[in-house]
């Protein structure tokens, strides 16, 4: 059975590649426009990630860590919805989530940061989305960094998030920001982004009603994955 | 239908440098998971086909091979059916790569089937730090020459130099090369899915 395309990526949704502020981008970003293509079963197909795979306690990562505690730091709820850009849910779709502790510090080799790891925290989960593409991660909310780009770049506070739809061609990593923090317009990871609209879409927000008291606070952000091109969907079982 | 309701996409960032730690965690030196997410390889000892070896680089304008990327695979099996319709055993059809210290990307897979008539290729995702957007791009095999006209994604590049940045080279028996060019004069074709 051949499967309906997806809906075209809009480059103005994305950060451009060649963005010689985020200094990176300068010797790695191609140059040449990307060859179009139709999908093709290659990328309309994708990996299908189970639950016998992924651990209840894996999208904990108060606790997941194998430490005797718990993590420094603020303790927050971190959900939303995965839908496609037909606003119908995603379920079944694996996050994978990674980030800084409390102090900025990656548990990675390569984090030369001076601020302190913490024996309590990894900095990593995964989720399935559950039928109503709602998903929820246990965490504290990362610190700032400094990084070395220009002589003074500091990321604003944020939480690396890895997506898989149905279909490779969905394939998304983004970077969940948090509402209010002052470094966000000033990091140009950020302002690879033209478009302020596109870029408040990667701000979570505050949730108050999902906050429980004494014990996390709670911020919301959802997840638009591309959708299908053609009106199929209408008679399809579930989202996409 | 009603154009009005459809939602723009979530905008892409980059992996980052510490990615490992989320998608390959043995990569940053930890082991969170009772099952892993991905494998290293999209096969194992069992899944028919003709098992190979694939050896990637991914090089920057500069030429130098990237230490901190992570490339991903997916493939049908040696029938063109992907997972989950496929009966081979032990096959998923991913793969999650990561340098070795020289920065160079091992494979070992099957020799992938033909789809939709399409001449048999390898699907890869590429992240990095300082890629704001994953980079889709695809492997063939020099021995399938006789299909390329027919490919779609093939035939659509009229030079053939850049048709060429798709098409692995053979290292033996069963061995194959492959670099990828992120800039410069041979600049690997990447694709807009």
């Amino acid at each position: 059975m051949s499967e309906p395309p997806l809906l075209p990526r809009d480059p103005a949704a994305h950060p451009v590649a060649h963005y010689p502020p985020y200094r990176t981008t300068i010797a790695r970003s191609p140059r040449q426009p990307r060859l179009a293509l139709p999908p093709t079963a290659s990328e309309l197909t994708g990996p299908v990630f189970g639950s016998d795979q992924i651990a209840p306690e894996d999208d904990d990562l108060l606790r997941n860590h194998g430490g005797a505690g718990l993590p420094l730091g603020e303790p927050i709820l971190l959900h939303g919805r995965v839908m496609d850009q037909w606003q119908r849910p995603v379920p079944g779709a694996l996050i994978e989530l990674w980030q800084a502790n409390a102090s900025g510090r990656y548990r990675h080799r390569n984090d030369g940061y001076g601020a302190p790891l913490d024996p309590n925290f990894t900095g990593c989960g995964r989720v399935l989305t559950g039928e109503d593409g709602a998903y929820a991660f246990r965490t504290i909310r990362p610190g700032a960094y400094p990084w070395p780009n220009s002589e003074n770049s500091w990321r604003p506070a944020h939480i690396h998030l890895s997506l898989f739809g149905a279909a490779f061609g969905q394939r998304l990593i983004t970077q969940v920001y948090f509402e209010g923090d002052p470094l966000i317009p000033l990091c140009p990871i950020v302002n690879a982004i033209a478009d302020p609209v596109a870029i408040d879409r990667l701000v979570a927000r505050l949730d108050m009603d999902r906050a429980m008291p004494f014990e996390t606070l709670a911020w919301r952000f959802d997840i638009v994955l591309r959708g299908r091109s053609q009106s199929w969907f209408e008679t399809a079982p579930e989202g996409l | 239908m009603d154009h009005s309701a459809v939602l723009p996409e979530t905008p892409s960032q980059t992996a980052g440098p510490y990615l490992h730690i989320g998608l390959a965690p043995e990569g940053a030196g930890i082991r969170p998971w009772s099952a892993p997410t991905a494998a290293a390889s999209p096969i194992g000892p069992a899944t028919p086909g003709r098992h190979l070896r694939l050896l990637l680089e991914l090089l920057d304008g500069q030429g130098a091979p990237l230490h901190d990327a992570l490339i991903e695979i997916w493939q049908a099996d040696a029938t063109g059916r992907h997972a989950p319709k496929t009966n081979a055993p032990e096959f998923t059809g991913f793969a999650r790569l990561l340098p070795d210290p020289a920065g160079a990307f091992t494979l070992q897979t099957i020799r992938p089937g033909t789809v939709e008539g399409q001449a048999p290729h390898l699907t890869l995702w590429i992240i990095a730090r300082g890629l704001n957007l994953g980079l889709h791009t695809r492997v063939y095999f020099p021995e399938d020459a006789a299909l390329f006209g027919d490919d779609p994604v093939l035939s659509r590049i009229e030079r053939p130099e850049r048709r060429a940045t798709l098409i692995a080279g053979a290292m033996g028996q069963d061995a194959y090369r492959h670099r990828i060019h992120l800039q410069g004069d041979r600049e690997t074709v990447f694709l807009d899915i």
